[in-house]
């Protein structure tokens, strides 16, 4: 009995703490006080390249949605910082609930850093739009209630690249020699990548895994020759495919080269005449759709340059969850999840509309694969990718190409 | 075939190490005449390789590698006359702040000036693709920059070892004091040697521009690899930072043949393993100011 009520104080205890946390500094918001939102990315590191491309992309999202007025009348006010490495995520992340009183989080593009911030917002129980990161394990065995995912993760990009292949007769019985960034989205990229070649017939004969920080390839350049294989593949993220393809090109292998995940600042600076083969891409600048193009337009007076795909994502996610507000008249984690659940359609400036899958969290969505623009073809320095065909076609559900049932054990 | 695998690792890892060296023999130069740890010596590497794709676009790539590291030369004339000068004889701690605040206020004016984007640099195609002789691959432009470090290695040898100018620097390395009673100023070669420092540096970068991504923060992923090759060397020892860094690339390559994923551990071992044996590094001098 006194055990039972000892509980019954601390239950009384904390309840008092949370509701000092989260009730009290709400009393001071009156209607009209703006909609706080956290933003972190990563701006310095191997992905700071795209994070300031993300930056980019959501400030040119809130500065539109506050001049037609905000959201629910309110305008937005978003805070963005680095976030640095995982662990510093995680504490970002908490302090922007604890102390900014930020309504949701967004963003992200490093896969272990969104993880944490994923723990972060299941503790609390606040929404997280994630938006960049790529790791299947995310909207797989990690999944929870509280975060949604946008970006295409690792299985779509194998799957957009992997058909290609299979088309271009670049697969059955052919040797492939992979290198993978050694985190936790390299890993899962590889396994995506291993069970592809399993079901189509490729061969994998060599995997190397490679550290984020790297930034001299030669010692591997030197394994592949040596390995003599048919197709080499990348499973390499940020600042990393760039090292390659500039030193792929330096040694002049023989060997065609592909991979499974390229960012289009990534693919921009690697110099002229230094990319070749196939890769995959969530979103294109030279896209054809009409709200696109608009897009780019505002996005060029306004940056001087095209948007890079992450430019792309942070827009969209930030005009996604203004919508939920609005429709929603609320900023509530549980109104806000119920309206993304209902999987309702969203323009993304794609031709066709996305929507949540609600059993997984994860934005359904075409994926293109590219190939790059032979000499002479780029209409400037930023055009120099040849979009593919999106997948799924216009026949297929666009969950046709997402992890089944089956494929993905996350349970909420 | 499995001995001239290893084999080639070795020569391409000798090939990397020169490339160390352009940046690690002018931070132990600095170091051993100044007493001063600069952590911007990155900035300037970053630099080197920003001006460089510059001046690429406007004069070709010949000019861009000679002008660039002149210009980076210059600013380092700059550094040492209104920064560093006023360290040489303070609490090192000091040198080390200020040098770090610099590091990042150049990374951050990098990125105001460039953009946080990377940018787009080639090899000119003259210098793409492989050479292979014997069973060997060689990368036709590392074996361009090869020749470059061993040129600039021969100078700085000569220049410390043939001139006035260098024994007046290896005395100061050694004693200051006796070098000003004999009436001699110190510091216009500390300038000299700052400007020679972070002119290769500068070099290095524009050389790696090419080949590897440009981007603000380069210059702090390079110090690291710069610091363990200089603690590996011993300061003060020209010999020490040449042999090092080659071993730094050597083993670094030997390493990534057998177990890949501890290719960046195994320099760090490596520095861990000789500070272990010979906590002055390899071929360091007992210098008496620093003891």
């Amino acid at each position: 009995m006194a055990r039972y009520s000892r509980r019954t104080l601390l239950k009384a205890g904390a309840a008092v703490a949370g509701a000092s946390a989260i009730g009290f500094p709400a009393i001071g918001y009156g209607q009209n006080e703006k909609i706080k939102i956290g933003h972190l990315t990563p701006l310095t590191g191997f992905l700071g390249a795209l994070g300031a491309y993300a930056q980019l992309g959501i400030r040119m999202a809130e500065e539109e949605i506050n001049k037609s007025g905000g959201v629910m009348g309110r305008q937005l006010d978003i805070t963005s910082e680095d976030s640095v490495n995982p662990a510093t995520a995680a504490t970002k992340a908490q302090r922007m609930l604890d102390q900014d009183g930020v309504a949701v989080l967004m963003g992200e593009i490093n896969s272990a850093s969104a993880l944490t911030i994923m723990q972060v917002a299941d503790r609390n129980k606040r929404l997280f739009m994630q938006i960049g990161a790529r790791s299947d394990a995310l909207r797989g065995k990690n999944c929870n209630k509280y975060t949604f995912h946008v970006d295409i993760p690792s299985t779509v990009m194998v799957n957009a690249v992997g058909k290609a292949l299979v088309r271009d007769k670049m697969m059955k019985d052919k040797k492939f020699y992979t290198l993978t960034a050694d985190y936790i989205f390299g890993h899962d990229l590889a396994r995506a990548a291993k069970s592809f070649f399993d079901a189509n017939g490729g061969k994998l004969i060599g995997d190397e895994l490679v550290a984020t920080d790297v930034t001299d390839f030669s010692p591997y350049l030197l394994k592949i020759r040596q390995a003599r294989p048919d197709v080499v593949c990348s499973n390499l993220a940020g600042n990393q495919v760039t090292n390659l393809i500039k030193q792929y090109a330096e040694f002049g292998l023989p060997y065609p080269i592909v991979g499974f995940n390229l960012n289009t600042a990534d693919a921009w600076a690697a110099g002229d005449g230094n990319l070749s083969g196939t890769w995959p891409t969530v979103w294109y600048h030279t896209s054809d759709v009409p709200s696109s193009k608009t897009f780019v337009a505002n996005f060029i007076k306004k940056n001087g340059k095209p948007p890079e795909n992450h430019a792309w994502i942070e827009y969209v996610s930030l005009k996604m969850m203004a919508q939920a507000m609005n429709a929603t008249k609320s900023t509530g984690t549980d109104k806000l999840i119920g309206y993304f659940e209902n999987e309702t359609e969203f323009d993304i400036l794609k031709g066709r509309k996305g929507y949540f899958r609600s059993w997984d969290h994860q934005l359904m969505q075409e994926a293109y694969p590219f190939t790059v623009k032979g000499k002479g073809q780029a209409r400037d320095k930023w055009d120099t990718l040849e979009l593919g065909a999106a997948i799924p076609g216009p026949s297929e559900s666009l969950a046709s190409i997402a992890l089944t049932k089956e494929q993905n054990p996350c349970s909420m | 075939m499995e001995f001239g695998f290893l084999l080639e690792q070795v020569v391409n890892g000798l090939v990397l190490g020169g490339y160390y060296l352009l940046i690690a023999l002018g931070l132990s130069l600095i170091f051993s005449v100044g007493g001063v740890v600069n952590l911007a010596h990155g900035a300037f590497y970053a630099l080197g390789a920003y001006l460089s794709v510059e001046i690429t676009q406007y004069l070709g790539f010949g000019p861009a590698m000679v002008l660039s590291p002149l210009a980076v030369a210059m600013l380092g004339m700059l550094f040492e006359r209104f920064i560093l000068r006023r360290f040489y004889t303070a609490d090192p701690i000091l040198s080390l702040l200020v040098t770090f605040g610099l590091a990042m206020v150049a990374e951050q004016a990098i990125r105001i000036v460039w953009g946080a984007a990377p940018l787009s640099a080639s090899i000119p195609p003259v210098f793409r693709g492989s050479v292979i002789v014997g069973d060997f691959l060689f990368s036709r432009y590392r074996l361009l920059i090869l020749v470059v470090v061993a040129a600039v290695l021969l100078g700085v040898w000569l220049l410390l070892h043939k001139t006035s100018f260098g024994r007046v620097v290896r005395a100061g390395i050694q004693r200051p004091d006796m070098v000003a009673a004999l009436g001699i100023r110190l510091q216009p070669y500390m300038t000299a040697i700052v400007m020679l420092g972070v002119g290769m540096a500068a070099m290095g970068g524009a050389f790696f521009a090419p080949i590897t991504i440009v981007h603000p923060a380069m210059g702090a992923e390079i110090i690291t690899v710069a610091f363990v090759v200089v603690v590996i060397g011993g300061l003060g020892s020209f010999w020490g930072v040449v042999i090092a860094a080659l071993l730094v690339g050597v083993v670094r390559g030997i390493t990534i043949h057998f177990v890949p994923a501890a290719g960046e551990a195994s320099i760090y071992i490596l520095m861990f393993l000789i500070l272990l044996v010979r906590p002055r590094g390899l071929l360091g001098e007992r210098i008496e100011k620093f003891e």
